[in-house]
């Protein structure tokens, strides 16, 4: 078996082959989630490890799964590392899990777990599987980040919470921008994002 | 081996199906106590805020032991009382666990008072309707704050994408709000869900239930603004739907509670006229 680069393995999600903003997978979930940057950390690290371990899990079995039933045999696999996910965050991290509501459970839904492992646990060896799970789960985490960033400080004025726009600003007639806290925000900053990588990386650009 | 065949098809996910199973069920009966704790905590924190006896950041500090240990610093009792006002049941405080017991079948109340609206819209008879209105159950949680027994009672009722719920604290005379906080299950952001902000709900403290004259009037949310009116507090804009249906779920909570506050507002009365040595004339409201 060929040697795998684990370099290329880690980063090219990251950036080059960004799970949101190149192959545009799990936009709904991004859309949802990123009014508040706590939320959206959360979300990004649960997606993180659902698709590590399901990666990770579907590719130790992937030489026993029955052709005919896999697309089952890999949603029940994520199911079982969605629910663990859900279970967790409502023992340790109730008030983000109130917060997330119903997207964690849509977790099971997000097209990059499936993705993932159709197109590269099913045909690797579980640690390659693992790393490439993490990090597309954190290429997708990123975009989470920087959309969050933006909407939590201009339609909230806060960061994690935390006030950053000062009270003088507001006293000087500032005001959130409430339109931001709307999903359709969402999709129009995570154009910008698409749009900036794409001038950056020329390649990227259909001719 | 053959990995195509129908026999190993079979085999294969019900073995996968039952190991998923005894993993869920073991993850879920672990966590639950926990679970139900924070469920608990939360639902503590919100009527402590209600009544303005919460520390957000000391709760943030010290977590659930914290939410836990100021209920019962304050609580002076905590009951379920009938519509008549009468109490039902007295809710233990410091339980065998060392954790209090909390009212929160809310919803099947909330179920009870639909259908006595709905039997009051047929037309149906008097004992009918008050058959039904004797099942519900109706929780009020009294708190010592400055020397002060403030009274915490609850609400819910549908909102416009799923259930709003909320508590309102009274001060002695049984009319005005000391303070109220309310939350939803999923709510427009930015809109509806702006009543789970405090800007939204510290609206509603010195505001009061009767009008002038005495009736019951309940506190309204006011679109377009309540301008100083004792029974009304703002709207949020682009939340019309979300804020007409807190104030119609305040009132028809309320309005079952009226004659437990006209108790209670009485016998405070009675009570200050006894302290009162000069206090001659102070009537009793019916």
């Amino acid at each position: 078996m060929k040697d795998v680069n684990y370099k290329e393995l880690l980063l090219k999600p990251i950036f080059k082959g960004n799970p949101v903003t190149v192959l545009v997978l799990g936009i709904c979930s991004s859309l949802a989630v990123t009014v508040q940057m706590k939320g959206a950390l959360v979300m990004a690290l649960s997606v993180t490890v659902v698709t590590g371990l399901s990666s990770l899990v579907v590719s130790m079995m992937r030489n026993s799964i029955p052709n005919r039933i896999r697309i089952i045999v890999q949603l029940v696999v994520v199911s079982l590392m969605v629910i663990l996910v859900d279970q967790f965050l409502k023992a340790y991290s109730y008030s983000i899990s109130k917060t997330l509501s119903v997207y964690v459970g849509l977790i099971i839904t997000n097209c990059i777990v499936m993705g993932r492992i159709e197109a590269f646990a099913l045909g690797n060896r579980p640690i390659p599987s693992l790393v490439d799970g993490l990090a597309n789960g954190a290429g997708y985490g990123l975009i989470l980040v920087i959309v969050s960033f933006v909407r939590e400080l201009l339609g909230s004025g806060t960061l994690f919470g935390m006030r950053i726009i000062p009270q003088s600003f507001y006293d000087a007639g500032y005001m959130n921008n409430g339109l931001i806290i709307l999903p359709p925000m969402a999709l129009i900053l995570l154009g910008c994002i698409v749009w900036v990588q794409r001038s950056l990386q020329k390649d990227l650009q259909e001719k | 081996m053959n990995t195509n065949g129908n026999t190993y098809t079979v085999i294969y996910s019900t073995v996968l199906v039952i190991l998923v199973a005894a993993i869920l069920a073991f993850v879920s009966m672990a966590l639950k106590p926990r679970q139900d704790d924070n469920v608990k905590v939360e639902t503590i924190s919100k009527i402590l805020t209600a009544a303005n006896l919460y520390d957000a950041e000391a709760a943030a500090q010290k977590g659930n032991a914290y939410v836990l240990e100021q209920y019962q610093n304050c609580v002076a009792s905590a009951e379920i009382i009938n519509y008549e006002g009468k109490t039902l049941q007295t809710l233990t405080i410091k339980g065998e666990d060392g954790k209090p017991v909390i009212f929160d079948a809310l919803k099947p109340q909330y179920d009870l008072m639909k259908k006595i609206a709905d039997a009051q819209d047929k037309g149906q008879s008097e004992s009918e309707i008050n058959a039904l209105k004797a099942q519900l159950q109706l929780p009020v949680y009294t708190f010592n704050s400055d020397g002060r027994k403030i009274r915490v009672v609850p609400c819910y009722g549908a909102g416009l994408w799923g259930p709003v719920w909320g508590y309102l604290a009274f001060e002695e005379d049984m009319n005005t709000l000391d303070g109220a906080v309310f939350d939803h299950k999923g709510e427009t952001p930015g809109l509806g869900a702006e009543i789970a902000h405090e800007k939204f709900y510290s609206q509603f403290h010195g505001k009061q239930i009767y009008d002038q004259a005495g009736n019951f009037v309940s506190v309204k949310v006011v679109k377009g603004g309540a301008h100083g009116d004792i029974n009304g507090v703002d709207a949020i804009s682009g939340g019309t739907i979300t804020s007409n249906a807190l104030q119609k779920t305040i009132e028809q909570w309320l309005s079952f509670y009226v004659p437990y506050f006209k108790t209670i507002a009485s016998e405070n009365a009675a009570a200050q006229a006894g302290t009162d040595e000069t206090g001659t004339n102070i009537n009793a409201e019916e």
